[in-house]
C-alpha cells in the first residue's frame, strides 16, 4: 500500500455548519434528552406518590396485611396471565412468520400479513368486549370437559366458573392481543435470514423442514425472543381487556385456571379500584403501579440481555 | 367540531354578560333574582360540581330537565367518585359535591375551613333501591332472609336447595344447583351499601366489615353493574347484587324484613329512608342519615343506596349561591325526582325528606 497524502488540501479546516445542521442536531439531542427526562420523570412520580404506601403501618393498606401481601397476588395474576399469553401466543406466532415468509405462495403472504398486522391495531378495548361478549361463554363447554376429565390437575380443578371468565380466557384474549407484535418481529427476522443459508441447507440435501430448523431458526432465535418480550410487555401492562373480561378477587394464589376465583392483575386492579379511592388507598395502587413498572423494565432488560448475548453466535451480523 | 366552539363561546359570552349584569344589580335585590328564578328562568352560569358515579345518570336527567327551566344555567357533573367528589369540593374546586357516603369528622372539620361557621348541607336527594338479582329457571319467586342473603354471599350456602333457602320458600320447587355468588370486582357504593346491610342485618351469618370492596374472595367477580349483571344472565345458578334498575329480565329476590318478605321498589325503597333517623351532632341542615338496615318496618326495604348532595350554607359569592339553591330547589322537587326516576330509576325522595331538604335549601345565602 502506498500512502498518499491529500494533493492540495489544506488539512481541514473547520467544517461549515449551516443552521440547518446546528437545529437539527440540537432538536434531536434535545429528543433524546426529553426521552431520559419523561422515564427519571415518570419514576420519580411514581416513587414519591407511593412512599406514604411503603412507609405506611400494615392495617392501613387495604386488606389490612400490609403492602406485600396485598401486592404479591396482584404480581402473581399478572406474571400468570402474561404466561399463558406468551406460551399460546409465541409458538403460533412463530408459525405463521415461518408460513408467510417460507410457505405461502406470495401474494397470499401479503395478505396474511397485512391481517395479522391489523390485529395489532384492534384497540383493547374492543378484544374486552369480543372475550367478555363471545370468547368467555363459548370456552364454558370445553373448560367443563376440561374440569370433568383433567380435573385432578390443580391447573382445570372446578368449581368451573359459569361465565367462563376465567384465567385462562384472559391468557388466551392476550395471546390475541400480542400475536401480532410477536409474529411480526419473527417475520421480519425470518425475512433476512441469508439466502445464501438458506440455499447451503437445501443444497445439502435438506427438506425444507430441515432447512428451517437448521438456517432459519437459529438465525432467528433472537428476533423471536426480542419479539416474544414486547408481547410480554403488552400483556403484562395490558388494563382494559382484563377489568373487563377476568373474575378477579383478592383470591391469593391459585393456579386453578377454569374456575371463578382468579388474582387479579396489577393493572386492572388500579383501573378498577382507583375511580372510588382516597387517600393512602391511592398511594397504595401507585405503589403497586410502581412494582409493574420494575417488573416491565426487568422484563425488557432481559429482553436486551438475551438478544445481545444470542446475537454474538447466531450468526447475525 | 365548529358548531361545539361556537356554541360555547355563546354560552361563554353570555354567561360573562349575565355577571355583568348580577354585579351591576348588586346585592340589594337578591331575594327577586331567587324568587323569579323558578318560572321562566332568569338565571345563568355554571354549577360545577363532582362525586359519586353511582348518581351520574340521575344527574344528567336532573341537568336535562333543569336545563328546561333554567336555559342559561349549565350544570357540569364530573362523576369521579365519592372520595374525589368531596375531596374536590372541601379543596374548594367544586361548587357541590355528590357522595354515597356522609362525610366523616376529619372532613367535617375541613369543611368548616372551605364553607365558614355556618356549615355544610348534606341532603340524600337520590335513592336507589340494590336488588338482589338471580338467575334460577324455573323460580319465577325467591324470597330471602337476611341470614340466607349473607349465606349464600359468604360461600357457606352453596346450593339451591339448601334448606335456608327451603325453608324461606316453602311453595318453590328449587333444583339441585351450584349457586354461583357475583360480586363487583372494582370498589363500589353499591358494595359497601351491601354489605353494610349485611353486617348489620344479618348477624352471624355476616362475620365481614362492611366495605366498598368486596370482602369474600373466590366469587365470580364483574366490572361495574353493567358487568355483575351480564354475568348473573349468563351464568345459569348465578346471583348478584344491583341497582334495580338495571336489573332488566332476570329475577329480583324479595328480602325479608321482620316476619315478611319485602320486594323493592321505589316506594320501599323510601320508606326506609324516611324511616331512618338523622346523625346527630352535625350541623343544623346536615341530614346525614343512619340507614335502618336493621328494620323490621313493614313495607321498607333496607337494601338502598343513598347518595347525597353536599354543598355549602354559605357561599362566597351571590352567583353560585343562587345557583346552588335554585338547582337543588329543582332537584328535590317532584319533577327533578322524577326526572331521576326516569333517568337512573331511582326511588322518589318523600314529602317529608323534601320538606327536610327544602328547609336547608332555603337558607343557603352568600357571605
Amino acid at each position: 500500500m502506498t500512502v498518499t497524502s491529500p494533493p492540495q488540501e489544506p488539512t481541514a479546516p473547520p467544517p461549515v455548519r449551516r443552521p440547518g445542521d446546528r437545529i437539527f442536531s440540537l432538536s434531536a439531542k434535545g429528543a433524546g434528552i426529553l426521552i431520559l427526562v419523561i422515564l427519571a420523570g415518570v419514576t420519580l412520580f411514581l416513587l414519591a406518590e407511593s412512599f406514604p404506601a411503603l412507609t405506611a403501618p400494615a392495617e392501613e393498606i387495604p386488606g389490612e396485611g400490609g403492602l406485600a401481601s396485598y401486592v404479591w397476588p396482584l404480581i402473581f395474576g399478572t406474571l400468570l396471565s402474561a404466561a399463558i399469553a406468551l406460551l399460546v401466543a409465541t409458538p403460533l406466532a412463530v408459525g405463521i412468520a415461518l408460513f408467510i415468509t417460507h410457505y405461502a405462495p406470495r401474494r397470499l403472504a401479503q395478505v396474511l400479513g397485512y391481517v395479522v398486522d391489523l390485529l395489532a391495531a384492534i384497540p383493547s378495548i374492543v378484544y374486552g368486549f369480543w372475550g367478555i361478549a363471545w370468547l368467555a361463554p363459548r370456552l364454558v363447554p370445553f373448560y367443563r370437559w376440561l374440569e370433568e376429565n383433567l380435573g385432578f390437575i390443580p391447573l382445570f380443578a372446578g368449581p368451573v366458573s359459569p361465565t367462563g371468565r376465567t384465567m385462562l380466557t384472559i391468557g388466551l384474549v392476550l395471546a390475541v392481543m400480542i400475536l401480532p407484535i410477536v409474529s411480526a418481529i419473527s417475520r421480519e427476522v425470518f425475512s433476512q435470514v441469508p439466502t445464501l443459508h438458506t440455499e447451503a441447507a437445501l443444497a445439502l440435501g435438506a427438506t425444507r423442514w430441515e432447512m428451517i430448523k437448521m438456517a432459519v431458526i437459529p438465525y432467528g432465535k433472537s428476533g423471536i425472543i426480542g419479539g416474544a418480550m414486547l408481547g410480554l410487555g403488552r400483556a403484562l401492562g395490558e388494563t382494559m381487556a382484563v377489568a373487563i373480561i377476568l373474575s378477579g378477587s383478592a383470591a391469593g394464589i391459585t393456579f386453578a385456571l377454569i374456575s371463578s376465583a382468579n388474582p387479579q392483575t396489577i393493572a386492572a386492579n388500579i383501573a378498577l379500584q382507583f375511580p372510588e379511592s382516597t387517600g393512602i388507598d391511592v398511594n397504595t395502587l401507585i405503589a403497586s403501579g410502581l412494582v409493574l413498572f420494575v417488573i416491565t423494565l426487568l422484563v425488557n432488560m432481559l429482553a436486551r440481555w438475551i438478544v445481545n448475548r444470542r446475537a454474538d453466535f447466531s450468526g447475525a451480523n | 367540531m365548529k358548531l361545539s366552539t361556537k356554541t360555547r363561546a355563546t354560552t361563554l359570552s353570555v354567561a360573562l354578560a349575565s355577571t355583568l349584569a348580577l354585579t351591576a344589580c348588586g346585592a340589594s335585590n337578591e331575594t327577586d333574582n331567587a324568587s323569579s328564578s323558578g318560572e321562566d328562568g332568569g338565571l345563568s352560569g355554571t354549577l360545577v360540581g363532582a362525586g359519586a358515579s353511582s348518581q351520574q345518570a340521575a344527574m344528567q336527567g336532573w341537568s336535562a330537565g333543569y336545563n328546561s327551566v333554567q336555559p342559561d344555567v349549565t350544570v357540569n357533573y364530573d362523576p369521579v367518585g365519592s372520595g374525589g367528589g368531596r375531596e374536590q369540593f372541601l379543596a374548594g374546586g367544586t361548587d357541590f359535591a355528590g357522595s354515597d357516603a356522609a362525610l366523616d369528622e376529619e372532613e367535617l372539620a375541613e369543611a368548616e375551613e372551605r364553607c365558614g361557621a355556618s356549615g355544610i348541607f348534606e341532603l340524600p336527594n337520590y335513592i336507589a333501591p340494590i336488588a338482589v338479582v338471580y338467575n334460577l329457571e324455573g323460580v319465577e319467586d325467591l324470597n330471602l332472609s337476611p341470614e340466607t342473603v349473607a349465606g349464600i354471599f359468604n360461600q357457606q350456602i352453596t346450593t339451591w336447595n339448601d334448606p335456608a333457602i327451603a325453608a324461606d320458600n316453602p311453595d318453590a320447587t328449587l333444583p339441585d344447583q351450584a349457586i354461583t355468588p357475583v360480586n363487583r370486582s372494582d370498589e363500589s357504593g353499591t358494595t359497601e351499601n351491601f354489605t353494610e346491610y349485611l353486617a348489620a342485618a344479618a348477624g352471624e351469618a355476616w362475620p365481614h366489615e362492611p366495605s366498598g370492596d368486596w370482602p369474600v374472595s373466590g366469587g365470580e367477580a364483574a366490572q361495574g353493574t353493567s358487568g355483575v349483571v351480564s354475568a348473573v344472565e349468563a351464568g345459569a345458578g348465578s346471583i348478584g347484587y344491583a341497582d334495580l334498575s338495571q336489573a332488566g329480565d332476570l329475577g329480583v329476590a324479595n328480602i325479608g324484613v321482620g316476619e315478611e318478605f319485602v320486594e323493592p321498589t321505589a316506594e320501599s325503597a323510601a320508606a326506609v329512608v324516611e324511616n331512618s333517623e338523622t346523625l346527630e351532632g352535625r350541623g343544623e341542615y346536615d341530614f346525614a342519615i343512619e340507614l335502618a338496615r336493621d328494620t323490621t318496618e313493614s313495607g321498607n326495604y333496607p337494601i338502598v343506596l343513598i347518595s347525597y348532595h353536599v354543598g355549602c350554607i354559605e357561599y362566597e359569592d351571590q352567583e353560585t349561591a343562587d345557583l346552588v339553591k335554585d338547582f337543588m330547589t329543582y332537584v328535590v322537587s317532584e319533577d327533578g325526582q322524577q326526572a331521576a326516576a326516569e333517568a337512573a330509576g331511582s326511588a322518589p325522595i318523600s314529602d317529608a325528606l323534601r320538606e327536610q331538604a327544602q328547609s336547608a335549601i332555603d337558607a343557603i345565602t352568600a357571605a
